[in-house]
């Protein structure tokens, strides 16, 4: 009788999720109402939790509610303490939710909406909350170790040390693009430099709060420090239009580059309370609330989808990004869909504050699920807007020109049509001097949350309010972790150099510490400023390379996945990360190699080396380069990537070889061969 | 009866705040002090636990520390 009901109760929902991706898929000519989409995508999550994940928590990973978990059996009431499964859902998806989902699908939007929602989709419920959930699973079982440790125990030393190089290649990236994203939103832009360079002061007044004033009280700072954050948006416009203050908040992107790594130093140098940590509070809090904002207001206001489900950019020719739909796609929209970032998080706290091994599903998988909603939220955000719009603030310089009158007849061409005069409205709408050109998903991002919020409050006149509040959220949360990123990378940096020279270990020391900040900030900051420079604005080759390395880790999480199904002997449901983790080797390996080898000097560092290589060699110049150094300096730069690249498909190739290998041992053994902590191993 | 039932949204709702303030202290690491003072008192009854600030500055720096947990997703 309960069965019947389960089955008559979600076979519903399945139906209602059917019907609503047949109206959002099959749609043609007009537009359809983004509910359809959220409809769509909570019915596949419903559906996928409660079947997909049950499947694999009983069927293939066999949790044992009556087994011990870390937080049981090591308690200490600091590091392992079990955790009501509500608040433990609550830390972890603060912990995997970050600007990569909602940079990602907006990106993605110049394809159209359609390939990208069926990604988000698809890939959360088959790869991206499979690999959270298998990572938590396994950490689990293993007294809270880390990816790497675990690639060691499982796979061997030689597979964990490539990993761990893996690791730290793939943060620096990370740092760097996040950065670029920062940096692209605030250029020239005096309102938004402003409300940003204000959360230094307002956080450090928190620091010093909370040390000296009142130890502790993080509610109340934090309240204060809103409060202090609304003041600083609204004095933004006012900056903004001040003739010397205006002026002096308008800083060009290397400029910013520069400020930015310099910030960085200083943040993770400097005593943690004082200026980190207060900043964290702000941007966690801000994060939650901001993406529990815009669900309501897409709910509230439920707007229409302006571009078409399928672009002609399928093919490739997109202005935001190169390279066709397969596999770029799926390499840009990245964490929204599977994240090989959230292995780490997996495997870092979570683990040692899990209360019972069947909560597993609920952590590992249902966060993912929500980290999938905000991906499709900011696919909304994106795609609510005017395609001509939306183009013409993600194209580069180099494709639309200077002006509004050149970007709408660059559009035009493409089939989106505008008025000059309405680009500049909407610049003047959200106080800005333009939104020509502001690639980097952040301001279109903003633009299109300024437009969903504002229809809820406020209206017009609140626009520009919604529009630096949208950018300063994720501005916020985007420079805590790159501080954050920034004081990891140096402790990695730390051991790795501290194999040469046993000092270098000391985080205790200053001088270590220094030096190791320093090259770790040096390290994110090169790539940050030949972003910044670059005629193609950057993001066009730094994002693929983050998709790229971020897909690979994940791949990499699979295999050790299924390394370990294959040592449990449950090998019969290996498929369960096997088929995620081959699609996502088909991808990268595509991905990496047309990165390296393509001859279209869009996709491919060597070709565009090649090119200015050629034009050298014939005494030409080719813009942007204005000297011939400036050449050498493109070149070079084309085969920094291209060395990057190849280094992220070495890692990932020599940890398939090796899981292949440990996969073939598993399946002569005779009974499991799992390295987990016994089940009888009681405190 | 009108009593009873006020009583018992008045726990409830208590209940969900104090849910609410625990997942907030874990989202920046600060896990639940009264947990430790309960873990504290029953596995180490002669030693005094950390007062509520030294369990925050403890949280807090490791938080940031090398292997902590302030490591946040892209």
């Amino acid at each position: 009788m309960g069965k019947a009901r389960t089955y008559l109760v979600f076979g519903a929902l399945a139906l209602i999720g059917a019907v609503s991706f047949g109206v959002v898929a099959l749609n043609r000519g007009e537009s359809v109402n983004a509910i359809w989409l959220v409809t769509a995508a909570l019915c596949t999550y419903v559906v996928a939790y409660r079947f997909y994940a049950r499947f694999i928590a009983t069927k293939v990973l066999r949790l044992d509610a009556l087994r011990p978990t870390p937080a049981v059996r090591r308690d200490d009431g600091l590091d392992y303490v079990p955790t009501p499964r509500n608040v433990l859902f609550g830390h972890h998806f603060a912990a995997i939710a970050g600007a990569g989902p909602l940079v990602g699908p907006v990106l993605a939007a110049q394809m159209g909406y359609l390939p990208g929602v069926i990604w988000i989709l698809v890939g959360a419920v088959v790869a991206g909350a499979v690999q959270d959930m298998m990572v938590l699973f396994m950490s689990t079982r293993r007294d809270g170790k880390s990816l790497g440790d675990m690639i060691r125990n499982e796979m061997g030393p030689i597979p964990g040390v490539i990993a761990q190089i893996g690791v730290l290649m793939i943060m620096v990236i990370i740092l760097a693009v996040l950065a670029l994203v920062v940096v692209k939103a605030l250029a020239e832009s005096p309102w938004g430099a402003f409300t940003v360079a204000a959360t230094i002061p307002i956080a450090i007044f928190m620091g010093l709060y909370t040390r000296y004033l009142r130890p502790g009280r993080v509610g109340e700072v934090s309240l204060i420090g809103v409060v202090l954050l609304v003041l600083a948006i609204i004095g933004g416009g006012h900056v903004a239009t001040h003739p010397t203050l205006g002026p002096a908040f308008t800083l060009t992107g290397p400029t910013l580059a520069v400020a930015m790594m310099a910030y960085g130093f200083v943040a993770s140098v400097i005593p943690v309370w004082l200026l980190l940590a207060p900043r964290d509070y702000l941007s966690t809090f801000l994060k939650i609330g901001a993406i529990a904002g815009l669900a309501v207001g897409i709910l509230i206001v439920r707007p229409h989808i302006q571009m078409p489900a399928v672009t002609p950019f399928i093919d490739g020719t997109g202005p935001v990004f190169a390279g066709a739909l397969f596999p770029f796609l799926f390499i840009t929209i990245a964490c929204g869909a599977v994240s090989g970032f959230h292995a780490l998080i997996s495997s870092g706290t979570t683990p040692k504050l899990l209360e019972n091994e069947s909560q597993i599903p609920l952590i590992g998988y249902g966060a993912m699920l929500c980290e999938s909603f905000v991906a499709v939220m900011a696919l909304i955000a994106a795609t609510v807007l005017d395609p001509a719009v939306y183009f013409s603030m993600n194209s580069p310089v180099a494709v639309i020109g200077k002006d509004a009158a050149s970007a709408a007849a660059a559009v035009a061409q493409w089939g989106f049509h505008i008025m000059p005069g309405e680009l500049e409205q909407i610049a003047r709408d959200v106080g800005e001097h333009s939104i020509l050109s502001r690639a980097g998903g952040a301001p279109t991002l903003a633009v299109g949350m300024a437009h969903i919020l504002s229809s809820v409050i406020g209206g017009k006149a609140m626009m520009a309010f919604w529009y630096h509040f949208a950018i300063l959220f994720e501005a916020l949360f985007i420079l805590t972790t790159v501080d954050a990123g920034t004081r990891v990378c140096r402790f990695m940096v730390q051991d790795l150099l501290g194999l040469a020279v046993p000092k270098m270990r000391e985080t205790q020391s200053w001088t270590a510490n220094v030096a190791a900040t320093a090259l770790t900030v040096g390290l994110w900051g090169y790539f940050l400023y030949t972003g910044v420079v670059d005629p193609l604005g950057g993001i066009n080759s730094l994002w693929p390379l983050f998709g790229i390395a971020n897909q690979m880790l994940a791949a990499v999480a699979l295999i050790l996945g299924t390394v370990v199904l294959f040592k449990m002997k449950q090998q019969r449901y290996a498929w369960v990360t096997a088929v995620p983790t081959v699609w996502l080797l088909i991808c990268t390996l595509t991905a990496g190699l047309q990165k390296l080898f393509h001859p279209d000097v869009r996709v491919g560092f060597l070709a565009h080396a090649r090119q200015y290589q050629a034009a050298l060699s014939d005494d030409r110049v080719l813009g942007p380069a204005k000297t011939a150094a400036d050449m050498h300096r493109v070149i070079v730069n084309d085969y920094v990537n291209s060395a990057l690249t190849a280094g992220f498909l070495f890692v990932v190739v020599v940890v398939t070889l090796y899981g292949v290998g440990a996969c073939l041992k598993a399946l002569r053994a005779d009974g499991p061969t799992v390295r987990e902590i016994p089940e009888a191993a009681h405190a | 009866m009108r009593d009873d039932l006020f009583c018992r949204c008045r726990d409830v709702a208590i209940s969900w705040g104090k849910t609410a303030q625990r997942t907030a202290n874990l989202m920046i690491g600060q896990p639940d002090y009264d947990a430790y003072v309960r873990h504290a008192a029953s596995r180490h009854p002669d030693d005094p636990p950390m007062d509520r600030t030294a369990f925050f500055r403890l949280h807090e720096a490791r938080r940031f520390g090398a292997g902590g947990g302030g490591f946040r997703c892209c």
